[in-house]
């Protein structure tokens, strides 16, 4: 180290050897050190003292302050006395604000005027334990497997290890539904509450979709009609759990569009109703609700990572990451003229899963 | 009273004489002309300003519409097979004539992924002749009343009601494109679902109704005329909702949220560190005891 003149460096490189010698390049050390003003200055120095005191005690009062406001304010009463925010909101957050900033600036106004302003010098260690230590560590260890004794009793050593091995029979058992051809229940994943000849509702409303009534371009958000039970339709009421899930995979999004743009995949030429179209509202990707659709385009757009549907060429993936068509509900309507499901969908809806291509 | 009480008395002494079958008669005779000559001129008028309104329309229509949508608003197809330069009107009727126009989203300045809300260039004379001129192509959606979609004739609980019921099928049917607030948001292919913020009640009845540019329609046998009402009636509640927790960053959820704190509020925060590193007061004198 070539630090010869005055400067206060602090070194803490006492236990690692310096080989000056090795370094390809000569160390240059440092700068000579420069004094701050509250160093060489004592009135300085007060002056540091009395404004990091003021900052300190002004965040007291601004926090006694936070306090008398969180009591004297009404929340809602008056939510637009300053620029249109509320008196209790602004005041709370300006006196807690202006406390932690102070606080904050205090200390590094201490730190930056008054701590100890002097260069320090740490060097690396080396990355491996000195031989001592190492050899000392070794000595405990067999020390410990010689009192422990297993060397010398293989019953309880071979003991031991089954016990830590028959452990991961409980895992095994877990996480067998993971290995293929395992024997999960996985049949209620491919179908959904849909069945022959249950009409198609308005979501959230729940009143049946007369056929006649929709117009080319029209979107409908649509759900089955077992997830509205009334004494008129019959359905039971299902359980809150049950309807959740079943209103999660029977959601359809419903759409009108001139006939003759619809591109029927073969054995589909019968699953529409005069333009009008069906499909699951649950993207094939990873399950997001969609039904960002374009009338003009016919595409529906999944917001969740933009996979792309072309509603008119069997909901084809047009972009994105989804990997398989919306599964198409067909549709049919009843002596009354409503919408009505022929049957379930014919492939599970929503995200993919190992078995899928089994059923 | 008296008097009217005794002239009626007069009048029905002679009630079954001979003269009284033709006084009825003539009284007969004499209110149905007045009624005629009060009401038939009048509809007789209403009939002809209707057909001037028409021919109004067809002229502004000529010189402002007919370069994209043809003489007889039948249409240009373009070279791109499948789009067109203006869509056939045919059909389109009054409302969605009242919404383009009356929005100043037509005339277009520019095709493009987007008919932005611009300065109206027609006034309201000229819009509604217009949109008479396109209703008289086929029958399509007429303008709707103000009792349509204005909840002012509801009671309170029934307007707390139809917000609460507006909500639920806003948020089912309209938020994937105009976001949960109303916000608006982007689109494929460079447009936007614009904002429905400060939009007028008939607008958004107008364009629910009508399906303007990419938008799918919610026709009154889709959305039924008071589902429609109730979601104008949420959209009104979220304006006059106070914003308690101050700046709502236009609303748009953890886009603009996250923006603000990564750039301003981290930002700030790498700025003031540097700021604080750099800055530092060194004295020209050294210690006296060093």
């Amino acid at each position: 180290m070539s630090n010869d003149n005055h400067t206060p460096v602090k070194h803490d490189d006492s236990h690692v050897p310096v080989h000056a010698a090795a370094e390809p390049i000569a160390d240059p050390g440092l700068a000579p050190h420069t004094w701050r003003p509250t160093d060489v200055d004592p009135r300085a120095e007060k002056r540091a003292e009395r404004q990091i005191a003021a900052m300190f005690i002004a965040a007291m009062i601004s926090a006694v302050l936070f306090v008398v406001a969180y009591f004297s304010f009404e929340v809602g009463d008056n939510w637009d006395t300053f620029a249109g925010m509320g008196a209790s909101t602004v005041s709370l957050g300006v006196t807690l604000g202006i406390s932690l900033l102070l606080i904050g600036v205090g200390i590094i106004h201490l730190a930056r005027k008054l701590m100890a302003d002097a260069e320090m010098v740490e060097m690396r260690h080396p990355a491996a334990s000195p031989p001592e230590d190492r050899e000392a560590t070794l000595e405990a260890l067999n020390a410990g497997l010689d009192e422990a004794g297993i060397g010398r009793r293989p019953l309880v050593r071979n003991t031991m290890l089954g016990a830590v091995g028959v452990l991961g029979l409980p895992a095994v058992v877990l996480l067998r539904d993971l290995a293929p051809g395992s024997t999960l229940d996985i049949g209620k994943l491919a179908t959904t509450i849909w069945e022959p000849g249950m009409r198609l509702v308005r979501d959230v409303v729940g009143t049946p979709i007369l056929a006649s009534e929709i117009e080319v371009g029209d979107l409908i958000n649509a759900a089955p009609e077992a997830l509205f039970p009334t004494e008129e339709n019959g359905y039971p009421e299902l359980e809150a759990g049950d309807e959740q899930v079943q209103k999660a995979k029977g959601a359809i999004i419903v759409v009108r569009m001139d006939p003759d743009d619809i591109i029927a995949m073969t054995g589909r030429e019968k699953w529409t109703v005069d333009g009008i179209i069906c499909y699951s509202k649950i993207c094939t990707h990873v399950g997001c609700p969609i039904s960002l659709y374009e009338r003009t385009t016919h595409h529906v757009l999944c917001p969740c990572h933009q996979s792309t549907f072309d509603l008119a060429d069997s909901a084809k993936v047009i972009f994105g990451p989804a990997a398989r068509p919306l599964p198409q509900l067909p549709l049919a309507v009843d002596e009354e003229g409503h919408l009505v499901a022929q049957s379930d969908f014919n492939e599970p809806v929503g995200a993919s899963y190992w078995e899928r291509e089994k059923q | 009273m008296r008097v009217l009480n005794r002239t009626a008395g007069r009048l029905s002494r002679h009630r079954r004489g001979p003269l009284a079958g033709l006084a009825v008669l003539l009284l007969g005779l004499l209110i149905s002309g007045s009624l005629y000559t009060a009401f038939a001129p009048a509809q007789a008028n209403n009939q002809a300003s209707e057909t001037d309104q028409v021919a109004q329309g067809k002229e502004l229509f000529l010189a402002s519409c007919a370069f994209c949508h043809g003489k007889n608003g039948e249409g240009i197809p373009t070279v791109r097979d499948g789009y067109q330069l203006g869509p056939s009107l045919i059909g389109a009727g009054a409302a969605a004539v009242d919404f383009q126009v009356g929005t100043g989203r037509m005339p277009l300045a520019s095709p493009g992924a987007q008919a932005p809300r611009k300065p109206v260039a027609f006034n309201d004379e000229e819009t509604a002749a217009l949109a008479a001129f396109v209703a008289s192509l086929a029958p399509g959606p007429a303008v709707p009343n103000e009792s349509d979609y204005s909840i002012e004739g509801l009671s309170e609980t029934e307007r707390e009601e139809a917000i609460s019921r507006g909500g639920q099928i806003f948020l089912t049917n309209c938020t994937a494109c105009h976001n949960f607030n109303g916000s608006g948001g982007a689109m494929p292919r460079g447009g936007y679902a614009p904002s429905l913020h400060g939009v007028e009640g008939k607008y958004i009845f107008e364009a629910l109704l009508t399906g303007p540019q990419a938008m799918p329609n919610f026709s009154n046998g889709n959305l039924s005329p008071d589902e429609k009402r109730d979601v104008i009636a949420y959209l009104g509640s979220i304006e006059d909702n106070p914003e308690y927790a101050g700046f709502s960053l236009g609303g748009l959820g953890p886009v603009s949220e996250g923006l603000f704190a990564w750039l301003v509020g981290i930002g700030s925060l790498v700025g003031a560190a540097v700021w604080i590193a750099s800055h530092t007061t060194r004295s020209k004198k050294s210690k006296v005891n060093a």
